[in-house]
C-alpha cells in the first residue's frame, strides 16, 4: 500500500464525482465538515453530464440553461471553490465494513478509512448482451453513453446509419447527438404501442426525420465484422430487414452498483441498488447511497428473486435527471452532517 | 521478415504478390487456432523452422474463439482412442509448462451431477470409464456430500461424481502463449494469409496464400472448421466433411462466482457432453454450451430463445442465479465431422498431415496433438536439432484470482473499469511479437469491454488508443463536435 498521504484519513469519502457526489461534497464542506474527498475513476470529474453535449442542465442548481459539459465544469469549479478534495483516476475496488475502502490508482493500491462513505456511482444503460438480442456480434452495436463519449470526448463516431432502439428520455438525447454528429438514424424502434417518453419524442422523430416504428422489435442483428442490417418484427410477427451500419440501444438504465453487489452491504437484486433507510443509509451505517445509483422499486413486486428477472427490465420509469441527483446529493449531505454530530438515530426501522 | 510487415491489411495486391515467395521453412502450419499454435510451438522447440499461416488478422478466429475453457482429465473420453491419448498428454504437458509461461490454472474440480434417477443410473458406467481411462480419483458423492460441498446447488440434486482434477484455464492466453513461444524460438507467423492452394514438387510444398507463396518441407493442416476444404483445395480431396456444431453460452455477472466453485457437468448423453455450469478464470460464471448443427462455419450468432432456455436451466440448477444479471452471451462452433473421433490423416507421400475434426476437447488436447505430430514427422524421417534452452515468453495474467496489472503502480489509467484493464496492458497487447490484429484479438488479450457494461464506459477511450491499428476500427470516422 502506497501513498497514504494523498488519501489521508477522511471524515467523508464520496465515491463518484458526478452531480450527486459533487453536490454532496460541496454541501458537506459548506456545513463545516473538514476532510471531504471525492474519488472518481475517470481522468476527469463531472460524471455523465461531461458527455451530454446538449441542454437542459443547471436550471435548478445555477438558474441557467446549460449544456452537460459546461454544467459539469460548473459543478467541479463550485466543489473546488468549497475546498473539496477531488481525486481522479482513483477507482474504489472494494467496500469493507465500517467505511474502509480499497482504492486503486496509478500510484498503487491504498486502503483508506472514512467516518462516512457516500456511494454515488450513477447508472448506465443495458448493453445488447444483457438484453439477449439475437444475432451476430459485429462492430457498431452500442449504447447512447458510448455514442456520447465517443462523439463529445473523442470526436469519433461509431456508425453513420444506425437503427435506434428505445424511446426513453435518453433516446431523445441519442437523436440529438446523431443530428449533431452528422449521423442519420434509419429508424427508431419501440416494442410498445406508444413511446416510453410520450413527449417530445414524436415531435423529435419528425424534427430529425427519423421514422418511428412502434410495435416493432429487433429480432436479429446481421453482420459479422460490422453491422449490415437488422431484422425486425412487428406486432403480427412479420419480419423485415432494415439495412443499417449500427444498432444504438438506448435506455433500460441499470445502476452501476457492482461494488455494492459484491460487498457486505444488503443489496436489492430487483432494483440493483443497495438497500437504504429513510436517511439513505445502507445496512452498514457508515455507508450512504444517493443519486442515480439508487433506483426505486415499483408496483407490488416485492419478491427478491422474480424468476424471469433482468435487473434492467425492472426500471420502467425514466432515470432521474441531473438536477434531481444534485438535489439528492445535497439531501444526503444533510443527513451525513446530522449523523456525524450524533443527531441521527443509530438504526432505524 | 517480421510479423509487423506480414500483417499487411489489404489483399488488394493479391494477384501481384501471390507469386512472390514470402517465407520458407521446415514446417508450415495452416491455421492459428489452439491446435495450430500448439503444433507451431512443439515443432519450433524441436528445432524446426516453423511458419504459422492464418487467414484472419489474428489467431483464434475459428473454433478456438469460444469454448468452455475446461482443462479435461479425459475421464469420460472414448477409451483407448487417440483423442483420449492426446487429452491425457495435453493435460500433463499443460501442468508441466503453465507456470513458466505464466498461464493461470483454476483448480476448481468438477462434479458430474445427477438430477434424475435415470442420470444417476449411469454413474456406474462413468466410474468404470474413468477407471479404464486412468483417472483414478473419481469419487461418488451422496446428496448430502454434494450439498455440503456446494450448498447453493438446487436441492433436487441427487448425487454426483467428483472429478477433482478437472480444471479451468484461460482459453485465449493459452494458445497465445504457445504461439509466442514458437515465435521466440525462431518461428514466423503470417496473418491475412489464407491458403488457397499449393503444389508438392516431390520434396517441398509451395503454398499459395493471400500474401504470397510459402515454401515448406512439411505441412500441417490445422484449419479447424475449414480443414476439409483446405484438404480439398490443396490435396484434391478430403476424407471427412466438417459438420459445424454451434454452442451458445450465457455469462453471468461476477457476483455469481461465489455461489458455486466447482464445474458442474451433466451426465453426458450420446449426442453431447450436455450443458455445463462453470466458473471462468476471469471470475465470471457461465452456462452452456448448446449443441446445434448448422451449415455456417462462421455463424457464431446467438439467439434469444436458446439463451433464455440456457439461463432458465442454469437457474434450475443454481436457484440464486435468478438474481444475478447477465453480463455477456457468446457462441463457439465445434469442427465436428460425420464421425465422433479426431480425423488425423497422414499423406506420407506428400509430407502432409491433417489434424481434422478436433471437435470438443481441443483446448486440452492441443499440446498432446502437437507431440503426436512431432512423432509422425519423425517417423516420416524428419530430423531437427531440438533446442536445448528454449526461450520462454511470459504471458500477462488475466485471471481474477492472481495479481493483475492494475494492482501494480504506474499503469497509466484504468481504461476498462469492469474488467480493470489498464492503459499499460492495452499498449502492451498492441506491441511485441504477436500484437493484437483486430479488436476481438485485443479483447482476448486484455478483456477490455468484456465486462458488465460491454464497453459503455470505455469504448471511446479504447477507440482512441487503438486508432489506426486495426483494419476494422471501433469508429467509422472523425467528426467535429
Ligand atoms: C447515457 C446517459 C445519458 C444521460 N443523459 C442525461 C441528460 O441528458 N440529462 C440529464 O439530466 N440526465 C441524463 N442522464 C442521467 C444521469 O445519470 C444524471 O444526469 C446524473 O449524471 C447522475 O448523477 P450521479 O452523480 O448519480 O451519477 P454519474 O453522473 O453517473 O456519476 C457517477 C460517477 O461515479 C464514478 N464511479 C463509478 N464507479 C466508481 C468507482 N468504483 N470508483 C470511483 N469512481 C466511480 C464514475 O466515473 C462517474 O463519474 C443520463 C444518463 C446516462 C447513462
Ligand atoms: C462450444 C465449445 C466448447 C468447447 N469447450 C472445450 C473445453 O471446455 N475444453 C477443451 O479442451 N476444448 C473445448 N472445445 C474444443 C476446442 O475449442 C476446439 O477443439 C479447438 O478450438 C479446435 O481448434 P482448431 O485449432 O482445430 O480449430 P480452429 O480454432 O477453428 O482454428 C483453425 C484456424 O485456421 C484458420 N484457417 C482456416 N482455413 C484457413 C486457410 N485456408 N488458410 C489459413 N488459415 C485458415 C482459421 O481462421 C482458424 O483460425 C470447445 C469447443 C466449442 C465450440
Amino acid at each position: 500500500m502506497t501513498d497514504t498521504l494523498k488519501y489521508a484519513s477522511c471524515d467523508v469519502v464520496i465515491i463518484g464525482a458526478g452531480p450527486t457526489g459533487l453536490s454532496a461534497a460541496t454541501a458537506l464542506k459548506r456545513a463545516g465538515i473538514e476532510h471531504v474527498m471525492v474519488l472518481d475513476r475517470e481522468p476527469e470529474a463531472g460524471g455523465i453530464p461531461r458527455q451530454c453535449g446538449h441542454p437542459p442542465f443547471g436550471i435548478r442548481e445555477y438558474k441557467r440553461l446549460m449544456t452537460g459539459p459546461s454544467y459539469a465544469k460548473m459543478l467541479v469549479d463550485t466543489a473546488l471553490k468549497a475546498d473539496v478534495n477531488i481525486e481522479l483516476k482513483s477507482t474504489v475496488t472494494e467496500l469493507k465494513p465500517e467505511g474502509v475502502l480499497t482504492v486503486a490508482s496509478p500510484e498503487g493500491l491504498t486502503e483508506l478509512t472514512a467516518k462516512r462513505v457516500l456511494f454515488a456511482t450513477g447508472v448506465r444503460e443495458t448493453p445488447r448482451s444483457a438484453r439477449m438480442v439475437s444475432g451476430d456480434r459485429g462492430l457498431g452495436i452500442c449504447n447512447t453513453g458510448t455514442l456520447q463519449s465517443m462523439f463529445h470526448l473523442k470526436k469519433m463516431i461509431p456508425f453513420r446509419r444506425p437503427v435506434v432502439v428505445g424511446t426513453e428520455i435518453v433516446s431523445f438525447s441519442a437523436l440529438s447527438n446523431c443530428k449533431k454528429a452528422g449521423i442519420c438514424p434509419v429508424a427508431m424502434l419501440e416494442e410498445d404501442t406508444r413511446p416510453t417518453l410520450r413527449w417530445p419524442l414524436h415531435y423529435a422523430t419528425h424534427l430529425f426525420g427519423v421514422p418511428l416504428l412502434l410495435n416493432t422489435c429487433v429480432v436479429n442483428i446481421l453482420g459479422n465484422e460490422r453491422v449490415e442490417a437488422v431484422q425486425v418484427a412487428d406486432e403480427n410477427g412479420s419480419l423485415r430487414e432494415i439495412a443499417c451500419d449500427g444498432v444504438l440501444f438506448t435506455g433500460k438504465f441499470t445502476p452501476e452498483s457492482s461494488l455494492a453487489r459484491m460487498s457486505h452491504l444488503t443489496f436489492d437484486p430487483v432494483t440493483g441498488s443497495p438497500v437504504v433507510d429513510q436517511f439513505g443509509r445502507c445496512s452498514d451505517l457508515s455507508y450512504y447511497a444517493a443519486g442515480n445509483v439508487m433506483q426505486p422499486r415499483f408496483g407490488s413486486d416485492t419478491s427478491a428473486a422474480v424468476p424471469l428477472y433482468y435487473t434492467a427490465d425492472n426500471l420502467p420509469q425514466p432515470v432521474k435527471v441531473a438536477g434531481q441527483c444534485w438535489q439528492e446529493g445535497k439531501l444526503a449531505a444533510g443527513h451525513i452532517v446530522k449523523d456525524l454530530s450524533g443527531a441521527l438515530p443509530a438504526a432505524s426501522a | 521478415m517480421t510479423i509487423e510487415q506480414q500483417r499487411g491489411r489489404n489483399t488488394r495486391d493479391d494477384k501481384r504478390t501471390s507469386g512472390l515467395l514470402i517465407a520458407s521453412g521446415d514446417v508450415a502450419i495452416i491455421g492459428g487456432g489452439v491446435v495450430g499454435c500448439a503444433v507451431a510451438r512443439r515443432m519450433a522447440l524441436e528445432g524446426a523452422s516453423v511458419i504459422l499461416i492464418e487467414k484472419a488478422a489474428d489467431i483464434l478466429d475459428g473454433a478456438s474463439k469460444g469454448n468452455s475453457a475446461i482443462l479435461h482429465t479425459g475421464f469420460d473420453a472414448p477409451v483407448g482412442t487417440l483423442e483420449w491419448q492426446c487429452v491425457q498428454k495435453g493435460y500433463e504437458e499443460f501442468h508441466a509448462i503453465h507456470k513458466s509461461l505464466n498461464l493461470p490454472l483454476l483448480k476448481s474440480g468438477a462434479l458430474v451431477a445427477a438430477w434424475t434417477e435415470e442420470e444417476e443410473s449411469r454413474f456406474n458406467g462413468i466410474l468404470n470409464k474413468g477407471k479404464d481411462n486412468g483417472v483414478k480419483d473419481l469419487r461418488l458423492l451422496s446428496r448430502a456430500e454434494v450439498i455440503s460441498l456446494e450448498p447453493n446447488l438446487g436441492q433436487t440434486v441427487r448425487a454426483a461424481i467428483s472429478v477433482p482434477r478437472e480444471y479451468v484455464i484461460d482459453p485465449w492466453s493459452t494458445p497465445l502463449a504457445y504461439l509466442q513461444q514458437a515465435l521466440k524460438n525462431g518461428g514466423k507467423a503470417l496473418f491475412n494469409a489464407e491458403v488457397t492452394g499449393g503444389e508438392f514438387d516431390g520434396s517441398d510444398w509451395l503454398l499459395n496464400t493471400a500474401q504470397g507463396q510459402v515454401r515448406a518441407r512439411y505441412v500441417i493442416n490445422c484449419a479447424g472448421l475449414y480443414g476439409d476444404i483446405l484438404d480439398r483445395d490443396v490435396l484434391g480431396g478430403s476424407e471427412f466433411t466438417i459438420k459445424p456444431r454451434k454452442g451458445q453460452f450465457v455469462v453471468f455477472d461476477k457476483a455469481a462466482a461465489k455461489l458455486v466453485k466447482s464445474i458442474i457437468l451433466p451426465v453426458p448423453t450420446e449426442r453431447t457432453k450436455g450443458i455445463v455450469l462453470f466458473p471462468t478464470i476471469f471470475g465470471n460464471f457461465v452456462v452452456g454450451p448448446t449443441a446445434e448443427d448448422q451449415e455456417g462455419r462462421d455463424d457464431a450468432s446467438v439467439d434469444k430463445e436458446n439463451l433464455q432456455v440456457l439461463r432458465m436451466q442454469a437457474i434450475e440448477k443454481i436457484p440464486d442465479l435468478a438474481t444475478i444479471p447477465v453480463t455477456a452471451t457468446y457462441a463457439g462452433i465445434r469442427p465436428a465431422t460425420e464421425e465422433k473421433g479426431y480425423r488425423i490423416i497422414e499423406d506420407k507421400t506428400r509430407n502432409w498431415i491433417t489434424l481434422g475434426g478436433i471437435r470438443s476437447t481441443g483446448l486440452t488436447s492441443a499440446l498432446g496433438l502437437a507431440q503426436h505430430v512431432h512423432h509422425l514427422l519423425a517417423k516420416q524421417g524428419a530430423h531437427f536439432e531440438t533446442i536445448t534452452e528454449p526461450a520462454v515468453p511470459c504471458i500477462p495474467n488475466l485471471a481474477e484470482h492472481l495479481p493483475r496489472d492494475w494492482q501494480k503502480p504506474g499503469y497509466g489509467e484504468i481504461v476498462c473499469h469492469c474488467e480493470m484493464v489498464t492503459e499499460r496492458e492495452i499498449n502492451a497487447a498492441l506491441e511485441g511479437q504477436a500484437p493484437a490484429g483486430s479488436l476481438s484479438g485485443l479483447k482476448r488479450r486484455t478483456r477490455a469491454t468484456m465486462g458488465r457494461c460491454q464497453g459503455f464506459y470505455c469504448s471511446a477511450r479504447l477507440a482512441e488508443l487503438t486508432k489506426g491499428k486495426f483494419a476494422e476500427p471501433l469508429d467509422v470516422g472523425e467528426v467535429n463536435d
